[in-house]
């Protein structure tokens, strides 16, 4: 049998191919598109408020609630500007540990660096964002530190500080990796070209070793992006007053108020903005790098 | 012309639901009988602090249901958990009273059979078949324990007590004020004006009209930024009194008594202005899977003895008269202390969680519904 089904795969490619990537398609369709499809239809529903019971029908009315509402603009460009600001963070913090791990750490540093870059990742995300609260909280190890070396405390614990930082520790090891692996792929003969040809170490990163790792930041910014913009649970814990994400709110609509069409028609935006994101990466050669 | 139609009579079944809610839902379930032998499991749904292995260990051992606890944090999770997964999942459910209506409307819960109950007959008079849980002589539920929301604050801060919420609207307290985030938050704000702005004319502080509900979103606005952190859930609360992080809030007694007995310098009040409170009622389920257990669990937790251990645990009210004693054999002067011999005037004097409907209750029908409370609360959370 097993001789059999071999000697088919051979002699037929096209069905060997099918079989393979049947599964995944499979699973692909039902689950991620259906889901997709399932979302964009519950949004023109609405729930009957008495009851709580849903109402299919086609109507726009989640949608005008949240263009008439200021209150969703704000955590829609909330969400989105604290995603692009933690972004932009790890893409600074991260340079200069790829660099330093790729480039000039010899083999040992470089596994211990990796190693230590890796490390947060297998502990719990709820674990180190309940850290966080305590670091940052009004008596915490922060103003502690603070209040040792004669420096003012900080009030920054339950804010959207608070999240910004929170979140671009959590991500950072997302833009570590593709930033890392996209220096390590430039070849070290374009360096010494560069050289050779007078341009001083500045202008060497300049012109050629960060237009040849952008592909590389922009796979690292879909990562710390998207989970950024999709994340619920920072903002709850670490959040104070005006924090909410979309995420809280699709959350608050479908765990505590029971309207899970009007989170649907919220949760159309972050897919949107996804969706223009993962073209402009595309462009930017980040599928490329992955 | 159907549509027009179909308009009208959603409308005389709107109208005739606020006014006879069981229009639609009563012919749904039979209430049980008899309780029979347990299924051996019992799905929970209640307020943190409302399964505590005190009272939970012992029914265990006694009836052998096993308690599967889900704790809460607001009316509305614990509404939604009880429609979710076609509403099976769980047997019973402490709901309050602004989440027992939408519980009965939405056919999520079953007639209770009150003579299978034995403690009823010594609840208080105005729990035994209040209207948040009764309609037309139907008992949906079986009342638990009451109390007011309290005034929380630091000693520290505050040498004396405060006398007045207005200290929660105070810039004085900038980013050191902590509120529930419960749109039913909105009532305390409407308590407050309904003393401080008596020409907005509210007289009860959940049925507001357009009005009354802007002047309440307005402080609450100007309040959004002083609040250091609207609280989700009640181990949130405790943790920012613990760091420091607030010094005063709305909070339940429960907050209190954890954080006292932390030993953190904390205290709690009733102000001036008066309270906004909840009464909590046990029901059950309308697919409960395990109904006897159900009623196993409703009456281990209405004897003299439990209700006293839960009162005392939050620092609430027990429905059952026979309590008080029990609760101060627990611990001396616990039964005074938390009200369980007080007259009924303190009762009448709080006003009790209830869900937000159109119907005013005034022959006006231009209250705002629940759905628009949330909307408000979004718009002042920011």
């Amino acid at each position: 049998m097993q001789r059999f089904l071999s000697a088919f795969g051979w002699r037929h490619e096209g069905a060997a191919n099918a079989a393979l990537l049947g599964l995944p398609a499979i699973w692909f369709a039902c689950l991620y598109l259906a889901a997709i499809g399932a979302l964009l239809i519950t949004s023109f529903w609405t729930v009957d408020s008495l009851s709580g019971d849903l109402i299919p029908g086609f109507s726009f009315t989640n949608f005008q609630q949240l263009l008439a509402d200021p209150t969703y603009t704000k955590i829609g460009l909330r969400t989105i500007g604290i995603a692009a600001a933690v972004t932009i963070t790890d893409i600074v913090l991260a340079w200069p540990v790829a660099f330093a791990m790729v480039r000039l750490a010899g083999p040992r540093l470089r596994a211990a660096l990796m190693a230590m870059v890796m490390v947060p990742l297998w502990s719990s995300y709820l674990a180190r964002v309940y850290a966080w609260r305590l670091i940052l909280a009004h008596d915490g190890l922060l103003n502690w530190a603070l209040a040792e070396i004669g420096l003012p405390g900080l009030h920054i614990g339950y804010s959207n500080w608070a999240m910004w930082i929170v979140f671009s520790y959590l991500w950072l090891p997302f833009m570590i990796l593709p930033v890392a692996a996209a220096v390590e792929r430039i070849p070290p003969s374009l360096l010494e070209a560069s050289a050779d040809l007078g341009e001083h170490g500045f202008a060497t990163f300049r012109r050629v070793i960060l237009p040849m790792a952008l592909p590389g930041m922009v796979a690292g910014a879909i990562f710390t992006f998207s989970l950024t913009l999709g994340d619920y649970v920072t903002p709850m814990l670490v959040g104070g007053e005006g924090s909410d994400f979309i995420g809280n709110v699709v959350y608050a609509n479908v765990g505590v108020t029971n309207n899970i069409p009007f989170a649907a028609a919220y949760a159309v935006l972050p897919l949107g903005v996804m969706g223009v994101f993962l073209l402009v990466a595309r462009r930017m050669g980040a599928f490329d790098a992955l | 012309m159907q549509d027009g139609l179909k308009k009208t009579i959603a409308r005389v079944v709107l109208g005739l639901s606020a006014s006879l809610p069981f229009v639609q839902g009563a012919a749904a379930v039979q209430p049980l009988q008899s309780i029979g032998k347990g299924e051996g499991v019992l799905n929970v749904v209640a307020w943190e602090g409302y399964a505590q292995d005190d009272w939970v260990k012992p029914f265990e051992a006694a009836t052998g249901c096993q308690v599967h606890a889900k704790y809460a944090g607001s009316s509305d999770e614990m509404v939604a958990l009880m429609r979710s997964g076609g509403g099976s999942q769980y047997d019973v459910v402490s709901a309050s009273g602004d989440a027992t209506l939408r519980l009965i409307y939405g056919h999520n819960v079953q007639p209770i059979n009150i003579a299978l109950i034995p403690a009823w007959k010594n609840f208080i008079p105005q729990l035994q078949g209040p209207d948040f849980n009764t309609v037309k002589g139907v008992h949906y539920g079986v009342s638990y324990e009451w109390g007011p929301n309290t005034l929380l604050y630091s000693t520290k801060t505050f040498p004396t007590a405060p006398t007045s919420w207005s200290v929660i609207y105070d810039a004085k307290y900038k980013g050191q004020i902590t509120v529930p985030d419960n749109p039913i938050q909105i009532a305390d704000a409407a308590l407050y004006l309904s003393k401080t702005q008596p020409s907005l004319g509210i007289t009860d502080p959940y049925e507001l009209n357009q009005t009354q509900m802007d002047a309440a979103v307005a402080l609450l606005k100007s309040q959004a930024g002083l609040i250091k952190k609207y609280w989700a859930l009640a181990s949130d609360e405790i943790q920012l009194f613990t760091s420091g992080d607030a010094v005063v809030g709305a909070a339940w007694p429960y907050q209190t008594n954890t954080l006292q007995a932390a030993k953190v310098a904390v205290a709690d009040t009733i102000p001036t202005e008066g309270a906004t409170g909840w009464a909590d009622t046990w029901m059950v389920a309308a697919k409960a899977p395990h109904p006897n257990c159900a009623y196993e669990w409703i009456n281990w937790v209405t004897t003299p003895k439990v209700q006293a251990q839960q009162a005392i645990y939050f620092g609430e009210t027990p429905a059952n008269t026979l309590a008080c004693k029990e609760m101060d054999e627990q611990q001396p002067g616990s039964c005074a202390q938390y009200h369980a011999n007080a007259p009924a005037s303190y009762f009448d004097s709080i006003k009790f969680w209830k869900t937000p409907l159109p119907d005013c209750g005034n022959g006006k029908h231009d209250c705002l519904d629940y759905a628009a409370w949330q909307r408000e609360w979004q718009s002042i959370k920011g």
